[in-house]
């Protein structure tokens, strides 16, 4: 491109366009659960997104990798499956005390590794997780090997009856939505110019005056605690919470949905959590081949379209930055 | 108060290898102070060491009459105390217009907002538009950075450093690898903005640091080695032996 560019000027085209893509996404979770596929798998597939999401705020627009994000997921996972079935927690008091439980741990490891970069932040953020994970095989309440099963769905705000399928769709994909709808807003807000400054220079944004390490805290502690939002609303799904959910191995998921569908694009980790669940739930018969068909996978999405299904998808696009 | 900026025997240690020993800098209110030195002299290290992305391994740096030696980068940035880098610091995938209202938004405390849309920046759009204006970048408020001429990209640094309405400037090598128009345009610039405030730069060519510093330090491995004029500095022996004698730049 040379010369200037105007972008400002077809702002009000690009809103309009904004519109249509959210009413159409809408329109397909409105009708979704009216086409034949299972309630189950399309809840399961919206928890991994949103998780995919959350995790996707870090790496895609802080650009750091976090290597421990199942801490989140996975123990928010139990703190919702206790109180819901322990102390009697509405479905959705709990979800959101999953997230909070979730977001405060965000803080309490992103001030411990923020400081960090590249390999040293992934390593820092695993050696965390691994030790939520040996918390968690330890205590009590997490009932070890067998975690926490039969988690009542119960009556959402005492009022709607979750053992309803469709009931539980429509509570999970409002959950989604507004999952989806705060990190849209963190990267398109003030906030997320500051981070955005942070990937491109940061040492510029250091010597502009920005707390650099408090945005990228808070930035860490908001993607914590939505990545705890998903791992809580799974657990009222599954009605259950294990050891699988804080295990490494769903941190290493949520990397591969996140890089596969395209790390940095807003709807990119759908996508990804998308084929991933689906190759899951598809290939569930040829059991662990799972794990070899998803490296194939990933390891031809590396070498032949890094930007990740919708990245490739949005640079073939014109005019687009 | 008339030096703005004081540093006291500042030091600093890289593993053994000492790059800036014992410097005493006094910067005047108002000035244009250059720093000049032969490659490796330690003037970006200063720089880094008196805006605080290095910790000196002793001396002190006094700021306005407080001491900051021990506050961070941030900090000293939000003071009024705000640097360029040696290499251009732009943001490349922002437009023009973002990078300076990046340099805008800080002070407005909106920065962790991240319940707000973009779109509450726009008030900052006018200001940008003015400072973009007075680097000569009009033209330019839509381009993405990276795409710009080198030259423009050094200006567009400057409206984002201006946008914080810093106190004290410290431009590292504002014009290196510049062609003869550009440094021009960048030198009738760094005088029209340092009208009300004071400007700390390092600069290797000579013709700009004479025409432009009311002040000038030279460094040599680590040391003050004159102070002055250029008049002055120009003619001291130790100088025109240690620098210019060399052949200079
Ligand atoms: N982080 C560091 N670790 C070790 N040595 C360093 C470091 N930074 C700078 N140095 C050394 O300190 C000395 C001074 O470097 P500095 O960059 O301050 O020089 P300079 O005067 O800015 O040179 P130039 O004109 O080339 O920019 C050099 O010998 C350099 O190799
Ligand atoms: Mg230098």
């Amino acid at each position: 491109m040379s010369g200037p560019t105007t972008q400002s000027a077809d702002a009000p085209t690009r809103r309009l366009a904004g519109l249509l893509i959210a009413g159409a996404g809408l329109a397909v979770l409105v009708v979704a659960p009216f086409t034949g596929l299972y309630t189950v798998f399309l809840m399961k597939l919206m928890c991994f997104a949103l998780f995919a999401c959350a995790f996707n705020l870090m790496l895609g627009y802080v650009g750091l990798l976090s290597f421990g994000h199942a801490a989140f997921f996975g123990m928010a996972a139990y703190a919702t499956g206790h109180v819901v079935k322990e102390w009697g927690f509405d479905p959705f008091l709990g979800i959101l005390a999953g997230a909070a439980v979730a977001g405060a741990m965000g803080l309490v490891f992103g001030a411990i590794a923020i400081r960090q970069k590249g390999i040293y932040f992934a390593m820092i953020t695993l050696a965390l997780a691994q030790m939520v994970y040996f918390f968690c095989l330890q205590v009590k309440f997490t009932h070890g090997e067998d975690g926490i099963q039969g988690i009542p769905r119960g009556m959402l705000f005492g009022l709607v009856d979750l053992r309803d399928s469709l009931n539980m769709y429509f509570f999970v994909a409002a959950i989604f939505v507004v999952g989806y709808a705060i990190i849209y807003r963190t990267v398109h807000s003030p906030f997320g110019q500051a981070l955005k400054g942070i990937r491109e220079n940061e040492p510029r944004m250091i010597s502009l005056g920005y707390p650099v390490a408090r945005i990228k805290v808070m930035a860490f502690t908001i993607s914590a605690a939505l990545a705890g939002l998903a791992g809580a609303t799974k657990s009222i799904v599954f009605q259950a919470a294990t050891l699988t959910d804080v295990h490494w191995h769903m941190s290493g998921e949520v990397v591969l949905m996140t890089l596969i569908g395209g790390m940095g694009t807003m709807f990119g980790p759908v996508v990804g959590a998308g084929v991933i669940v689906a190759l899951q739930n598809y290939l569930a018969t040829i059991g662990s081949w799972v794990t070899v068909v998803m490296g194939v996978i990933f390891v031809v999405c590396v070498l032949t379209f890094r930007r990740g299904i919708v990245g490739e998808i949005l640079a073939r696009l014109p005019h687009r930055r | 108060m008339v030096h703005l900026l004081e540093t006291h025997a500042l030091t600093k240690q890289f593993a053994g290898f000492v790059a800036v020993k014992d410097v005493n800098l006094r910067v005047r209110k108002g000035h244009i102070h250059a720093l000049i030195g032969p490659n490796g002299a330690g003037k970006t290290t200063c720089f880094n060491l008196i805006t605080k992305f290095l910790q000196p391994t002793s001396g002190s740096i006094v700021y306005d009459g407080r001491d900051i030696t021990r506050d961070s980068a941030g900090a000293v940035a939000r003071t009024g105390l705000v640097r360029s880098f040696q290499i251009s610091a732009v943001f490349p995938h922002l437009t023009a217009l973002e990078n300076v209202r990046l340099g805008l938004q800080q002070p407005t405390g909106l920065t962790f907002s991240f319940w707000k849309p973009t779109r509450v920046l726009y008030r900052l759009h006018d200001r940008a538009r003015e400072l973009l204006e007075a680097v000569g970048l009009s033209e330019f408020a839509d381009t993405t950075a990276g795409e710009m001429p080198y030259g423009r990209k050094r200006a567009l640094e400057i409206a984002t450093t201006l946008a914080l309405e810093p106190e004290l400037m410290l431009l590292d090598e504002p014009m290196a690898g510049m062609g003869h128009e550009d440094i021009a345009r960048v030198s009738d610039l760094i005088r029209k903005v340092s009208e009300n405030r004071t400007v700390l730069m390092v600069e290797h060519n000579l013709e700009v640091v004479s025409t432009l510093s009311d002040t000038i330090t030279v460094l040599q491995r680590g040391q003050i080695l004159a102070e002055g004029s250029y008049d002055e500095v120009s003619n001291d022996p130790a100088v025109r032996e240690a620098y210019m004698g060399t052949g200079g730049e």
